[in-house]
């Protein structure tokens, strides 16, 4: 019997996971997919907003506000990216001028720090890259960047290194009340839990609608992206921000913390809660919106186009609460943006509400943080001498467009949560995250994955379950007709 | 630090050449740097024939190509350390590397010669729409699972661009058993030679589908299959020509980008259209000292040019550091690209630098049968060569007169291509 | 009259072929192409390069070809019997794998020594 099974592990989940493994109670996160953070947690602007957007009094606008502030503390202790770079909205004319003031006024209610209108003179003196039509910006200085994968990895990680039982590959099927305890079926496991929280994502209706009355449907929204190679990294220095609309927050221009520039995203209904494909039409919307932010953006150093999904619902707000007619059920719903930047709030809020609820959280005395191993790269000289006579494969660079050594790979596979395929293993240590997106070293990091974990060669996955990469040998089906 | 005399960065079929040629040409301490655990570079994949006529003058396989090479530096003194990456070069000629056995360290090199190749353009560069399912290679990333580790990429397979490795790849993979069911490509024309065209599609019943493109991959978590559709002449689909096409692999043969990041963090200057670094008649790139070869200066169609421009970087690194003192401000011709050329290799001639002859590369805009090649300067035409047949597949090759250079006015020469005025 | 493309040299002549008249071969750039064009009529013949299973070398795969071409019509027959040939590290390029492959007096080569 656990006390609290997490249902869902994205940034999310992950983060209420971390929260919870603090507290001397059992804790159980079950995930659908092989590994953490495959959902709309790796296919976003990975933009840690500063909170000016939400209207005041939401729920949005406080764990925004919150997550912002305590998201670059959280990131030192896990050793996760993040870099507080600075984030501009761009006004065109003087209805934008308008929006910005009311942006001002958003954020100054909602506790957003240094928040500043700028002039246009103030904004390309800053910028110089923008388009030299604009008539002003909004500049908040605590805007940042964050690697939003490796937040939900090093949250997950560190909850399971904490005690908490962590279920991969397991699609909840049914929730049953069983009078004072929950019976979940996910996957091949049955699990016994007497309070659930539900961060499911996109699927966040579906598993509120197994335990409770439907009370909310989620209407996905797909954002297509560009991925900029490095050398297109450096054309802005800050996340570049086009007036809200009703359709979101517009397509954006921003570093990452990996180097690139992230272009996007377009704001398009989905096809259901897996719909990640990428149209003509869509990234011809992004090229179109991007260029006139900043005209110097070479759409030809694409590297990677993605899209993700946002559990986006009919009200503009989070679903975060105790569930009304289900007992011991909480909802972390329509996490929508900004999730991810309020995710270091959300988790501390679930917490709350369980407690409200009954949950008795004593903290942990023997709560031990798992930091991220830093890679062979950003190791100091000392260190790297230390690495390479601990293991000298980590003289060997596997990755060469990210400089990501046979070490590094080895190390992601000693963690709490050793990734089980290629791409598992590229969210860890951005193995394949580069130029030539795995075309050399994906051969090589798949040897190795085979090599360390016994799994075939011909079984290994580039990513989620299904998705093998190779078909069988060769030298056996030759000669056929 | 350990001094050498010429450090090449790189074992493949470049590197292998530039070594030996410096050897030839006095080099005492040449040190050869190759990442993977074997010389060769891609000629270990490339187990199809075709490679050598010129050189060898008999027909290779490139890892036969790349045995003799091998076997050629065996018989130097030059010191070939393998499982090598370098880091970075310096515009002093430190190169600093790691491997498994020495850990980091840097080595001072009196000459260079960088030799890493290229790479291939992915999906993400040409941005096909659709999902991103498993079973979408580059053709060369394939050609390393079937050749090298005998794995079998797909059993049902649509190839996007007749590059030549997409065309041997077709084939490779239906020796082995699977099949191709189509290879489009967007251009009216193929990029491949016509030989391979013969051997990899004809033969084997494998339809080529000009003027086409993927315009959707679809498939949830294996490539479940892709649209083809046909473009008009500005290359953008034609609405309502859309096919469908059953498939579980998808491998792209869309082009090579040099490999220049070493090169680029040295500060060395590059060409925004071929992607490598400009460089003199004798391979020098913008750093005195620092030459470039094969692939990474320009991708090349066949391995024996490469071979021979690779020999001229290595003797040109075995002569630079030889001398004590380096000539330096000689005239410079530069050698311009006109109409229907894509970019010329080298960008710039030193008369003062060569005997007789400079060999200049390039590559043609569109497909010319019954043409001519026009060098020209200052509004005078130098020299022309009549060509049959020219296409943007093929690199071509001119030979441009010490004299000719000598007199260009205004230091310049234009290399443009256009039909030619009768038959 | 058949249409052909030349596959000896890079070039790629369009050759034609006139079969009622001899296999008198037009269109060939060099003599080698006239010979090409009455041999894919008559006996199209190609070189087959592939691999075979190697144990105790660095790769899995070693790759082979035949000295000479062999006839088109058996290189699926080739392929098969390659399918049941494992060689033993150390082999040398050149090293003779299989002997006058399906009688057709090629012998498939190591082309690389491994």
């Amino acid at each position: 019997m656990f006390d609290v099974t997490v249902i869902g592990c994205g940034v999310t989940g992950a983060g209420i996971a971390y929260e919870l493994s603090r507290c001397e109670i059992s804790v159980a996160v079950v995930e659908k997919q092989n590994d953490i953070a495959c959902g709309t947690t790796k296919a976003n602007s990975a933009i840690v907003h500063a909170g000016y957007d939400p209207l005041p009094g939401t729920k949005m606008a406080r764990l925004n506000v919150e997550g912002s502030k305590r998201m670059e503390a959280l990131c030192r202790r896990l050793s996760v990216a993040y870099q507080r770079v600075g984030s501009m909205v761009l006004a065109f004319d003087g209805a934008d001028l308008k929006t910005l003031r009311e942006l001002l006024r958003r954020g100054n209610a909602n506790g957003v720090e240094g928040l500043c209108i700028l002039t246009k003179e103030q904004a390309l003196n800053m910028e110089p890259g923008l388009n030299p039509e604009i008539a002003g910006a909004l500049y908040a200085p605590t805007g940042a960047i964050v690697n939003p994968w490796g937040l939900a990895i090093a949250m997950a990680q560190t909850a399971v290194k904490n005690g908490a039982a962590l279920y991969l590959n397991s699609p909840v099927r049914s929730i049953s009340d069983r009078g004072g305890f929950y019976r979940i079926e996910a996957g091949e496991n049955a699990l016994e839990t007497r309070y659930v929280v539900n961060a499911a994502g996109t699927f966040a209706d579906k598993i509120n609608d197994m335990a409770a009355q439907p009370f909310f449907r989620i209407l996905p929204v797909r954002g297509e992206y560009y991925l900029l190679d490095k050398c297109q990294g450096g054309i802005v220095r800050h996340t570049i921000f086009q007036p809200p609309s009703k359709s979101g927050k517009g397509v954006l221009i921003s570093p990452t913390v990996h180097g690139n520039l992230i272009v996007g995203p377009t704001a398009d209904p989905a096809d259901g809660p897996e719909d990640t494909g990428v149209t003509a039409q869509g990234l011809q919307k992004v090229v179109k919106a991007a260029l006139r932010s900043d005209t110097h953006v070479n759409f030809r150093e694409s590297i990677r186009n993605f899209a993700g999904v946002r559990a986006a619902t009919a009200t503009d707000d989070f679903i975060i609460e105790a569930s009304k007619d289900a007992p011991r059920f909480v909802n972390a719903a329509a996490i929508k943006s900004p999730g991810l930047s309020a995710a270091p709030a959300i988790g501390p809020e679930v917490r709350r509400i369980l407690e409200s609820i009954g949950l008795v959280c004593r903290a942990k005395g023997n709560f031990t943080e798992y930091r991220q191993p830093p890679l062979f790269k950003n190791m100091t000289k000392a260190e790297q001498a230390a690495a390479l006579s601990r293991d000298p494969r980590y003289g060997r660079v596997i990755c060469r467009c990210e400089t990501i050594t046979e070490g590094d790979i080895l190390q992601t596979l000693r963690g709490p949560v050793p990734p089980v395929s290629i791409d598992g293993v590229k969210r860890r240590c951005n193995a394949g995250m580069g130029r030539c997106q795995g075309g050399f070293c994906g051969p090589r990091v798949h040897e190795i994955l085979s090599r360390e974990t016994g799994i075939p060669m011909e079984n290994v996955e580039q990513d989620l379950t299904g998705s093998r990469l190779l078909t069988g040998e060769t030298k056996t089906g030759g000669g056929a007709e | 630090m350990k001094q050498y005399d010429v450090v090449v960065i790189g074992a493949g079929p470049a590197g292998l050449a530039a070594a030996c040629e410096a050897y030839q040409n006095g080099a005492g301490k040449i040190l050869v740097v190759e990442r993977d655990k074997e010389p060769g570079g891609i000629l270990n994949q490339c187990i199809h024939n075709g490679f050598g006529l010129h050189y060898f003058k008999e027909e290779l396989t490139g890892p036969e190509y790349a045995g003799r090479f091998i076997e050629m530096l065996n018989n130097t003194n030059a010191e070939l350390m393998l499982d090598t990456m370098v880091l970075a070069v310096t515009e002093d000629r430190k190169i600093s590397m790691i491997n498994p056995r020495d850990g980091y360290f840097t080595v001072q090199a009196g000459a260079v010669v960088l030799a890493m190749g290229c790479r291939e353009r992915t999906r993400g560069a040409i941005g096909i729409p659709g999902t991103r399912p498993a079973g979408v290679f580059t053709a060369g990333a394939a050609q390393r699972y079937v050749n090298i580790e005998g794995y079998m990429v797909g059993k049902k397979v649509v190839i996007l661009g007749s590059g030549d490795i997409g065309l041997i790849m077709a084939r490779r993979m239906t020796l082995e058993g699977a099949k191709v069911a189509a290879c489009v490509e967007l251009m009216p024309y193929s990029n491949g030679l016509n030989r391979n065209i013969v051997q990899c599609l004809n033969d084997y019943g494998i339809p080529l589908y000009l003027s086409h493109t993927i315009t959707e991959i679809r498939g949830k978590r294996r490539v479940e299959g892709v649209v083809v559709s046909r473009v008009d002449g500005g290359g953008k689909p034609v609405p309502g020509t859309e096919r469908f096409f059953d498939c579980d692999t998808v491998l792209l043969s869309v082009g090579l980008i040099p490999e220049n990041e070493l090169s680029r963090s040295a500060g060395i200057a590059l060409d925004p259209r071929t992607k490598g670094p400009v460089v003199y008649e004798n391979m020098e790139t913008s750093i005195p000292g620092i030459f470039a070869s094969g692939n990474v200066v320009h991708v090349h169609d066949l391995v024996d040019f490469v071979t021979a421009e690779s020999q001229r970087a290595g003797a040109a690194a075995a002569d630079f550091c030889r001398r004590k003192e380096q000539p330096g401000g000689e005239p410079a011709v530069a050698i311009e690209s006109g109409e229907n050329v894509g970019c010329t290799v080298p960008q710039h001639i030193r008369p003062d630098r060569i005997d007789q002859y400079a060999e200049v590369f390039f590559r043609v805009g569109r497909v010319f049968s019954n043409s001519e090649i026009e060098v020209a300067s200052g509004g005078r035409v130098l020299s022309v060569f009549k060509r049959e047949h020219m296409a943007p597949g093929e690199m071509e090759r001119i030979v441009i007169p010490k004299k000719f250079l000598e007199n260009a006015s205004g230091g310049a020469v234009t290399v443009s291509a256009k039909e030619a005025k009768e038959n | 009259m058949t249409h052909l493309i030349c596959i000896i040299c890079p070039k790629g002549c369009h050759l034609n072929v006139d079969e009622q008249n001899g296999y008198a071969v037009t269109g060939n750039g060099c003599p080698r192409g006239a010979e090409y064009g009455k041999k894919e009529l008559t006996n199209p013949t190609r070189v087959l390069t592939s691999t075979v299973k190697i144990k105790g070398g660095l790769h899995r795969r070693c790759p082979v070809k035949t000295d000479r071409a062999i006839p088109k019509g058996l290189m699926f027959d080739a392929m098969k019997l390659l399918n049941g040939v494992e060689l033993s590290a150390p082999v040398r390029r050149g090293d003779v794998v299989l002997a006058d492959l399906l009688g057709t007096g090629a012998n498939l080569v190591v082309t690389k020594s491994m």
